[in-house]
């Protein structure tokens, strides 16, 4: 198997001794992960069972000596250019460099999931966004994951168009294997120095075909694969990269030339020399992302870099992902074997102060559940096993998550092991002592992952300096106040987005990206926008006999290593209205661009068919290559002849030739029938309409208005504040409430562009984005407004009780915001015994999920009593603290140790039972401590209950109205949990805040200020274009029946006042279930109509039509 | 001719998911037979049943519909609406005296390459057992046009 991929002295693709391509892949294989045109050799960690992952530690010594060797990664990184001093640096820079210079408007540094995000938001509203990243592609750690939770969503699945987007968008200019070197001036007038280093092949050239890093001799560890394979000192991260450009290791390469001598489009130059590029900017993002713990000095008891079999989470993560080394398959490093059993610690590297950082770091838990859960898909009979501390499953369906990771099998023994040895077989077992049984046990597992810590990257420090921003104590970004502006560095005009300021998982990385976008928008509001490209005038085509181009691709060996392109080609110049055809190289590649806008001219061709791969990841380009050739883009049509066909049928080159002549036939048949369709354009009320007036309402009102929006505030209570001004302060800084909500207030009040309606609901809605109106019950009596888009910031509410636990029995019982009100007030008599239930009517059938926020309420106000009344005894009652991120686990600590509250840990299954004496109206609270195994009788003057959370009570008045759904607990569901936290799957409608879910207050505000970056796209576009392929109704064919007003998903359509079908074209998103559905034919689908969809029914089967 | 026949398979996949798992299919150079053609549909309930049955009047042996995962649909309801139609059509392809083995609906996401490869493994085999579908291929154009 091995064979197929060594370098060849053969290279003619029509070479019929080509051996099978691998056929084994992963089982949850998926979109894009390219299991790998471009593995070569020696990273093929192979797929073949009881194969041993071979090159896995080859140089690195397995003895006691690694630990203090310098780790092979870190000593690559010493030899770049940029850990030498800077003096040297200098110099060099000098010697090998061309400088040049670039204007922009916002440089964002670092293009991970939160830099893409942060750009594509800036460059959707018409401005230019200079994007660099370090590394020579796109994508930071996202890409690197198997999958995410808690959706186990396919990782590369969802980052990959996001990258492709950035890639392609007009008005971000893209630098990769590119670093700032220096930062001067301020906010609105940045100069800043960019060094992009060479990578020695020309990107315009290089087509990513692999030929190079096939013939390259020199392996090289692979850091993207976490060392667990290796690259050539030619190389591209991964199949997906983006750019698709190769890149010469520098420091690796030995300069033999094989490369450059099998380099069809000659990309490769050794000349080719580093930039210093000058860029003049109005505001930086700085999102460099995270590194991970590496457990080899401190946590070196649990055997990691000595045992082979003890491996990192990020590892595991390499190995089940299908373009990994072991193509998805988890597999002990030792010997290549399925693991039988797999064990996971948790907390490695983070919560001590002592072993790593004090903080938690917010996402191993999750991570470690959806691995474990992952190998418990697959292989049902693996023992998996997570040891654990608290189980932080806090966020929006983390613990349903968690629940359907224990339904499964996945076992869960809270410890923290002591120690790891390593047994004969190359097994591992864990000390551990079970803080349920309090007995010291071991468990022995084939394999044993860590869950690593986030923790700041090395460079922070330096970069910090370089960028005049500092860094707290444990090396992350400083932001400039964490409860008040948790996106602003200590340096005006410089803002952070994702990991770099702390732990955080996607959507909160992605939401914080939009707020830092923003606020980038602040300094540069004033600029003009870029003005789109004049496109190229339309040839009028309608009515115009077809005359069609076929373009045939080899893709490299890809389509022609299998198939006779030339044959195909042939075949289609024989079938009607096909005026030109031909094969090439590579269809995508930007000459062929060229030569496809000129024979559009010169055949005077009036539609165009790529065979060749798949118009997902190909349509676009071609599209817009029509468009610059003067064609209407959807007069374009792509027969899938890679994905459908080379690649699936690789084995008979007859078969494949034959089937892909009938796949440009079916082409040629559609492309013949194809119709320019027009897109209209609509224009957007520069308005929006926040509903609800709390924090998160006015944190995106005050956004708005610093990119100059005007936005209207619904509120319907009697004044702004929400829930914030009910509490007294806020967990972790012990910040009062008033201290934010009233300078808040104030500012909106202030504004000229806000407008405050309190007491205000919404009563009628109607419209869609860009052109909503509604009917607003206010106390004067009924408003019309009209607005462009609207965000929802309804915020959350204590459940009802209803009873339980003695709630609403006696005054000595309460929920934690009914305390804060009494705290407030000063209404709080010194109580002796307080007892807090955290958990109450949480993770329960009818409300499955964590309310994220109890724990840190509970412990804030243990504090708050305790401080006040030094002498109470409070107990908290939980089930797991979930304290999670910086600064929480901290405080929880400083409050358990230095207050000296107690904490009681109870069961899901045996909770406290409260009891009220009716004669004295005493409350006692009954627990079984988990811990100490013990019934516990606690008497009460003060019960507090920790009350579950759930969206406000209009969410269903709004869900209806707006269309937009809600999940458990009545929170609003996002378009896509990972990337898109913040949109609703309705274009023009967005949310933020505890809306979504319950949230502290610093996630409430990058998501406010993310979810007005959002608002603020269309609006600042002007104007929408939509989609092409809607649907039409030949009215002389309607009979009025309205089958289709009740199969349109998007209530597009409506009777006219003639009974007739009318389609609504900005609401229309072209799925063709009306057409589907009407018997008379009346309702088409452009684009699909049946006419079209028949003939090439017809046209699959027969040669001739 | 049975020795030679080689059965004919029409495929109707959604664009966002089951096309998608086909493309993921051939990414990750997985084998399959080769006789499904495949049109692409925006939404599996875009498929018409006189898609299906022009299908096997125009000589089809054998027709795949599918789409997203229910639940899971990028028009929110249309694979219901598909699930609902198609069910439908499969109770009365008997009725026509077609095999109803002759025609599928499955649900393909766009990381279940090896789902797709699967199923259009297994209904291949399955067409081929049933051999050639003689019941609706006609013999004349009904549609009018020149052949």
């Amino acid at each position: 198997m091995l064979n197929r991929n060594e370098p060849s002295n053969e290279p003619d693709p029509g070479d019929e001794d080509i051996t099978e391509p691998d056929t084994a892949s992963c089982p949850e294989a998926c979109d894009c992960c390219t299991p790998d045109p471009y593995r070569s050799t020696a990273y093929d960690g192979g797929g073949t069972e009881g194969e041993s992952i071979p090159q896995y530690y080859d140089d690195i010594p397995l003895d006691e000596d690694y630990l203090v060797q310098v780790p092979e990664i870190a000593k690559l990184d010493d030899e770049s250019p940029f850990v030498e001093s800077d003096a040297k640096l200098k110099a060099e820079m000098k010697l090998k460099t061309v400088t040049r210079s670039m204007d922009g408007d916002v440089l964002i540094v670092g293009a991970g999931i939160s830099g893409m995000q942060a750009a594509l938001d800036i460059a959707d509203k018409g401005y230019r966004v200079i994007l660099i990243d370090k590394s020579s592609t796109i994508g930071g750690n996202m890409v690197k994951l198997d999958k995410t939770f808690p959706t186990n969503d396919c990782s590369i699945c969802t980052s990959a168009p996001k990258m492709v987007e950035v890639s392609r968008h007009p008005n971000i200019t893209l630098m990769t294997y590119a670093e700032i070197v220096d930062l001067q001036g301020d906010a609105g007038d940045f100069t800043a120095h960019v060094y992009r280093k060479t990578r020695y092949v020309d990107p315009d050239k290089c087509t990513g075909c692999d030929d190079c890093a096939e013939v390259c001799p020199v392996d090289v560890v692979s850091p993207f694969e976490e060392r667990l394979a290796r690259r050539k000192a030619i190389y591209i991260e991964f199949p997906q990269a983006v750019p698709i450009v190769y890149t010469i290791d520098y420091e690796n390469c030995v300069g033999c030339g094989y490369c450059e001598r099998v380099c069809e489009p000659e990309a490769i130059s050794f000349l080719e020399k580093s930039e210093d590029i000058e860029v003049k900017i109005g505001s930086v993002i700085v999102a460099t992302g995270y590194e991970l713990f590496e457990p080899l000095e401190m946590r070196r008891e649990y055997g990691y870099g000595k045992y082979p079999n003890v491996i990192t989470a990020m590892q595991f993560e390499r190995l089940l992902s299908s373009f990994g080394p072991t193509e998805g398959k988890a597999k002990r490093p030792s010997d290549g074997e399925s693991p039988k059993s797999i064990g996971w610690i948790q907390c490695v590297g983070s919560r001590s102060k002592q072993l790593g950082f004090p903080y938690c770091s917010r996402v191993c838990c999750m991570y470690a559940t959806k691995e474990a859960s992952i190998v418990k898909e697959a292989e049902p009979d693996t023992d998996v096993t997570i040891f654990y501390m608290d189980l932080r499953a806090y966020g929006k369906d983390f613990q349903q998550y968690y629940d359907k990771a224990q339904d499964m099998g996945v076992e869960y023994i809270r410890a923290r092991p002591s120690s790891v040895f390593q047994n004969d077989d190359d097994s591992i077992t864990v000390r551990y002592m079970d803080t349920h049984t309090r007995e010291v046990q071991d468990k022995t597992f084939d394999m044993l992952v860590l869950s690593t810590a986030i923790m700041p990257s090395s460079e922070n420090k330096k970069l910090g300096d370089m960028l005049g921003i500092d860094v707290d104590e444990n090396g992350f970004f400083k932001v400039e106040s964490v409860m008040d502006e948790p996106i602003e560095t200590t340096r005006e005009g410089v803002f952070l987005a994702g990991c770099n300021q702390g732990p955080k998982d996607i959507p909160d990385s992605v939401a914080m990206a939009s707020g830092a976008a923003a606020k980038a928008m602040e300094a540069i509001i004033d600029r003009d926008q870029v003005v789109p490209a004049e496109k190229p005038k339309e040839k009028e085509t309608k009515g115009e006999k077809p005359r069609i181009g076929v373009v045939v691709c080899h893709c490299g060996k890809n389509i022609h290593g299998f198939l006779d392109t030339v044959e195909v080609a042939d075949y289609a110049k024989s079938l009607p209205y096909v005026e030109y055809a031909t094969d090439v190289m590579f269809a995508c590649s930007e000459d062929i661009q060229n030569e496809l806008r000129k024979l559009i001219d010169e055949q005077d061709l009036n539609r165009v068919i790529v065979a060749a791969c798949s118009p997902v990841t190909h349509g676009g380009l071609f599209q817009d290559t029509l468009v610059e050739g003067g064609l209407n883009k959807y007069l374009f049509e792509f027969a899938n002849i890679r994905q459908h066909c080379s690649w699936v049928h690789s084995h008979d080159r007859e078969v494949a030739t034959e089937k892909a002549k009938d796949l440009v036939r079916m082409a040629v048949v559609k492309s013949s029938l194809l119709e320019p369709l027009s897109q209209e354009e609509v224009g957007v009320i520069p308005r929006v309409m926040i509903i609800g007036g709390g924090l998160a309402g006015m944190r995106a009102a005050l956004a708005l208005d610093k990119m100059n929006i005007e936005s209207v505030i619904i509120e319907k209570e009697d004044a702004l504040g929400g829930q914030l001004s009910r509490l007294h302060s806020l967990f972790p800084l012990d910040v009062k409430t008033s201290d934010i909500i009233d300078p808040l207030i104030e500012e909106v009040k202030s504004s000229d562009k806000i407008t405050v309606k309190t007491a205000t609901t919404l009563k009628e809605l109607k419209g869609f984005i860009g052109n909503f109106e509604a009917v607003l019950e206010t106390p004067g009596g009924d408003e019309n407004l009209e607005f462009g888009t609207a965000i929802l910031a309804t915020g959350f509410q204590e459940i009802d009780l209803n009873g339980r636990y003695g709630y609403g029995y006696s005054d000595k019982v309460m929920t934690q915001t009914e305390l804060e009100e009494k705290i407030k007030d000063g209404s709080l008599e010194r109580p002796k015994n307080v007892v807090m239930i955290n958990c109450a009517g949480a993770m329960e059938p009818e409300r499955p999920y964590c309310c994220r926020i109890g724990c840190g309420v509970s412990i804030k106000n243990a504090k708050l009593i305790k401080d006040a009344h030094p002498d109470s005894d409070i107990y908290i009652l939980y089930r797991d603290i979930r304290v999670f991120g910086k600064d929480e686990e901290e405080y929880f600590t400083d409050v358990i140790e230095n207050r000296r509250v107690k904490i009681i840990r109870y069961a899901e299954d045996n909770q406290p039972t409260v009891e009220i004496d009716e004669t004295d109206g005493s409350v006692t609270v009954n627990v079984y401590d988990q811990v100490y195994n013990k019934e516990i009788t606690l008497p009460a003057d003060l019960l507090v209950l920790t009350a579950e959370t759930e969206g406000c009570v209009e969410t269903e008045d709004i869900m209806e109205m707006f269309k937009v759904p809600s999940g458990a607990g009545k929170f609003f569901i996002e378009a896509h949990a990972k990337i898109r936290p913040l949109d609703f799957a309705t274009d023009g409608v967005y949310f933020c805040g505890s809306a979504h879910f319950p949230k502290n207050l610093a996630d409430t505000i990058a998501q406010a200020e993310g979810a007005a970056s959002r608002a603020a796209i269309p609006i600042m576009k002007g104007k929408l274009t939509l989609e092409g392929i809607t649907a039409e109704v030949v009215p002389e064919l309607c009979s009025g029946c309205k089958l289709c007003i009740t199969a349109c998903p998007f209530s597009a359509i409506d009777l006219n006042e003639d009974g007739i079908a009318v389609v609504n074209a900005a609401l229309c998103k072209g799925c063709g279930l009306c057409n589907a559905t009407c018997r008379p034919g009346a309702i088409q689908q452009k684009g699909f109509n049946d006419h079209q969809i028949l003939s090439v029914i017809k046209g699959s089967m027969n040669e001739v039509y | 001719m049975t020795d030679e026949w080689d059965p004919k398979i029409i495929g109707f996949l959604c664009n966002w998911c089951s096309y998608t798992g086909a493309d993921l299919a051939g990414t990750s150079r997985l084998q399959y037979p080769h006789n499904i053609r495949i049109i692409k549909v925006m939404c599996s309930g875009r498929v018409n049943p006189q898609f299906v049955l022009k299908s096997f009047q125009e000589g089809a042996d054998g027709v795949l519909v599918s789409g997203c995962h229910p639940g899971d649909c990028h028009y929110i309801e249309g694979n219901y609406h598909a699930r609902r139609k198609l069910t439908l059509l499969k109770d009365l392809m008997d009725f026509m005296g077609i095999d109803d083995r002759r025609f599928q609906v499955s649900w393909v996401s766009a990381s279940e390459g090896h789902k797709f490869a699967e199923v259009v493994t297994k209904f291949t085999d399955q067409v081929k057992e049933l051999g050639p579908q003689d019941k609706l291929r006609s013999t004349t154009d009904v549609e009018g046009g020149g052949k």
